[in-house]
């Protein structure tokens, strides 16, 4: 590419003309509102109209608060456990998928992939029916399986809300990662396995010491995605419990605590600080994460 | 012991036999246990769409009856489309009775608006991302990708405020303005543009050409499949949107499809088949365009992340 100086002005100009659609969206509608959220979070609102200044009231409130702390809790415990559990079910696909000559992979692919293009909306609506007791789908699977009864109370057991959570959001995103995991895999140098296993050692090791070490970056990546999207969880557990919290406020999460303060309460202050709260779980989150696993390459 | 137990322990007796037996040859029994984990997953995975599909044609008073479908002697009372009746039945509004037909329309019109909007808006900048080299790009990528790492509920409140303040509630603009280019969108058509030979654009410049001819006639018609899959992308994002439409959208025959099925989920309560069978037809034309885009759709989703 040639240095900037030797353009012509009208090509000098153009790429700010194909940028600026972008630059003022991202000025109006994601600098502004940033600095409305910053400014929102000391005030208390009624509406969108009337508001008062109640400095870190809001804060201090949110941290006193029990259902607060609650959705912070739910939110902690699903983000924890959906990614302890995604990240190595998706790799243990992708491997399980990842052979030279697998005349299926294509077609696996796209079939473990399916679930991610349904949206969580209408994934909810799905396994509210699905988790019923007694009738539905799940029970009855289990039943058919293993002998359990036909009561277990997915939906209405608080201890339950959590796990019927997780099994669904595993079924609708397992597949969309693995894709990650399968391109990964494929860049993995092949002579370096090959010595490995000249060398003797064996699939165990291969694996733990040639492939792991060079997918790393994906890994992180995934486990990155994966908390920043388990953080804002709202979609699903919201069409799921038919728009409540479920029951025992167990299907209340840091999102849903953000929604309700914003507009049943109406209070935007409040749904702002809550905001707050979130974007710096969730920077804090991956930073920590980044820096205590590295980004895993040098360039990236 | 069920019909369920002995496949499995049928599947399993075979794998360790071949197990034993294929001493010579053990990558046998190891392809044979990954095949059945596989085909076992995909059973899974596959499971609740086809359970969808026949909970959609089964009337109401067998719907849980039977797990999937009836048995074919009972399939001239049991299937049936008045699910469907009642869902498309017209229902009283403020403005008149409305179908539901008009809130497929409604989200069929979202959606394709947004994929028209973003495609354009993303492929500008990714082009100049790509293709030129300018003063403040190092910091315009940097801002982007900061965009990125925000939550966008931290967004939500302040955008409800500015939406009331420039009277766009209960109009489409505050659903289609406001994520009109995203950082995202950018950084996959940058990623595809790059490819494209400068050469080409240089010739092209020497011909005569326009920035705006090469933009639209040279370097799009080279990442047609990146198009694709972003278009899919976007389309996909619009028609399964929730949040956006149930903030901003009050008037009833504007709303789109997941707003009304979450809504009648509460008011049909127990009449399950009225709101499985709305779910199911919301799922078909995702499903059929997700097929036929989905080697596009796919290294779509990885062009920008693996190998960054």
């Amino acid at each position: 590419m040639k240095p900037a100086s030797n353009y012509h002005p009208v090509q000098r100009a153009a790429p700010y003309w194909f940028l600026a659609p972008y630059l003022l969206l991202a000025l109006v509608f994601f600098i502004y509102p940033l600095f409305e959220a910053t400014r929102l979070a000391f005030y208390q609102t009624h509406g969108a109209l009337a508001r008062e200044w109640v400095g870190l009231d809001n804060f201090v409130f949110l941290f006193r608060d029990r259902n607060f702390i609650q959705a912070l809790s739910n939110t902690a415990i699903f983000a924890i456990c959906n990614c302890a559990l995604m990240v190595p079910i998706s790799l243990g696909l992708a491997l399980l998928l990842n052979t030279r000559n697998n005349r299926f992979k294509g077609f696996f692919r796209v079939l473990f992939f399916s679930p991610n293009f349904v949206g969580q909306i209408f994934v909810g609506i799905m396994f509210a029916v699905i988790f019923l007791p007694r009738y539905g789908l799940m029970n009855r699977f289990l039943q058919t399986l293993l002998g359990w009864g036909l009561e277990t109370e997915w939906l209405t057991d608080p201890a339950m809300v959590m796990p019927a959570l997780i099994l669904t959001n595993l079924w609708m995103y397992v597949g969309f990662n693995m894709i990650y995991f399968l391109a990964a895999l494929q860049n993995v140098d092949d002579s370096l396995v090959e010595a490995a296993r000249i060398d003797g050692a064996g699939p165990w090791a291969v694996f733990w010491n040639v492939t792991l070490p060079s997918i790393k970056p994906v890994a992180i990546f995934v486990l990155v995605v994966c908390m920043i999207n388990s953080f804002q969880f709202f979609d699903l557990p919201w069409a799921m419990f038919r728009q409540t919290f479920g029951p025992g406020n167990s299907a209340l999460f840091m999102v849903s605590y953000l929604y309700d303060s914003a507009f049943h309460t109406g209070d935007l202050g409040l749904a702002s600080a809550v905001g707050w709260v979130l974007g710096a779980i969730i920077m804090l989150v991956s930073f920590v994460q980044i820096k205590v696993l590295g980004t895993g390459t040098e360039d990236a | 012991m069920n019909l369920l137990h002995v496949t499995l322990l049928a599947v399993l007796v075979f794998g360790f036999v071949l197990l034993v037996v294929d001493r010579r040859r053990p990558r046998l029994a190891g392809s044979y246990v990954r095949y059945v984990l596989l085909a076992l997953i995909a059973v899974a995975t596959l499971t609740p769409f086809v359970w969808l599909a026949c909970a959609a044609v089964k009337e109401s008073n067998v719907l849980m009856k039977y797990v999937l479908l009836p048995p074919i002697s009972e399939w001239g009372e049991a299937l049936g489309l008045t699910s469907y009746r009642k869902l498309f039945a017209p229902r009283a509004s403020l403005h008149g009775p409305i179908q539901f037909w008009q809130y497929l329309l409604n989200s069929v019109f979202l959606a394709s608006a947004a994929t028209i909007i973003q495609t354009l808006f993303c492929s500008m900048g990714g082009y100049a991302l790509s293709k030129y080299r300018f003063a403040g790009q190092r910091a315009v990528m940097l801002f982007m990708i900061g965009s990125m790492t925000l939550p966008g509920m931290l967004l939500l409140a302040p955008l409800y405020k500015m939406m009331v303040g420039f009277g766009w509630m209960d109009s489409y603009l505050a659903l289609l303005i406001p994520g009109a280019a995203s950082a995202f969108g950018i950084f996959l058509f940058r990623q595809a543009m790059i490819s494209v030979p400068d050469s080409l654009l240089e010739a092209a410049r020497i011909d005569g050409a326009s920035e705006l001819f090469i933009y639209w006639r040279i370097t799009m018609p080279l990442v047609r499949p990146m198009t694709a899959a972003f278009c899919l992308i976007v389309f996909m994002g619009q028609w399964n949107a929730f949040i956006g439409p149930q903030i901003f959208l009050h008037s009833g025959y504007k709303l789109t499809a997941p707003v009304m099925l979450s809504q009648y989920m509460m008011q049909f309560g127990e009449d399950y088949g009225v709101f499985l069978s709305g779910t199911f037809l919301c799922i078909l034309p995702i499903a059929v365009l997700f097929l036929a885009l989905q080697r596009e759709f796919i290294a779509g989703l990885t062009s920008g992340a693996v190998k960054g």
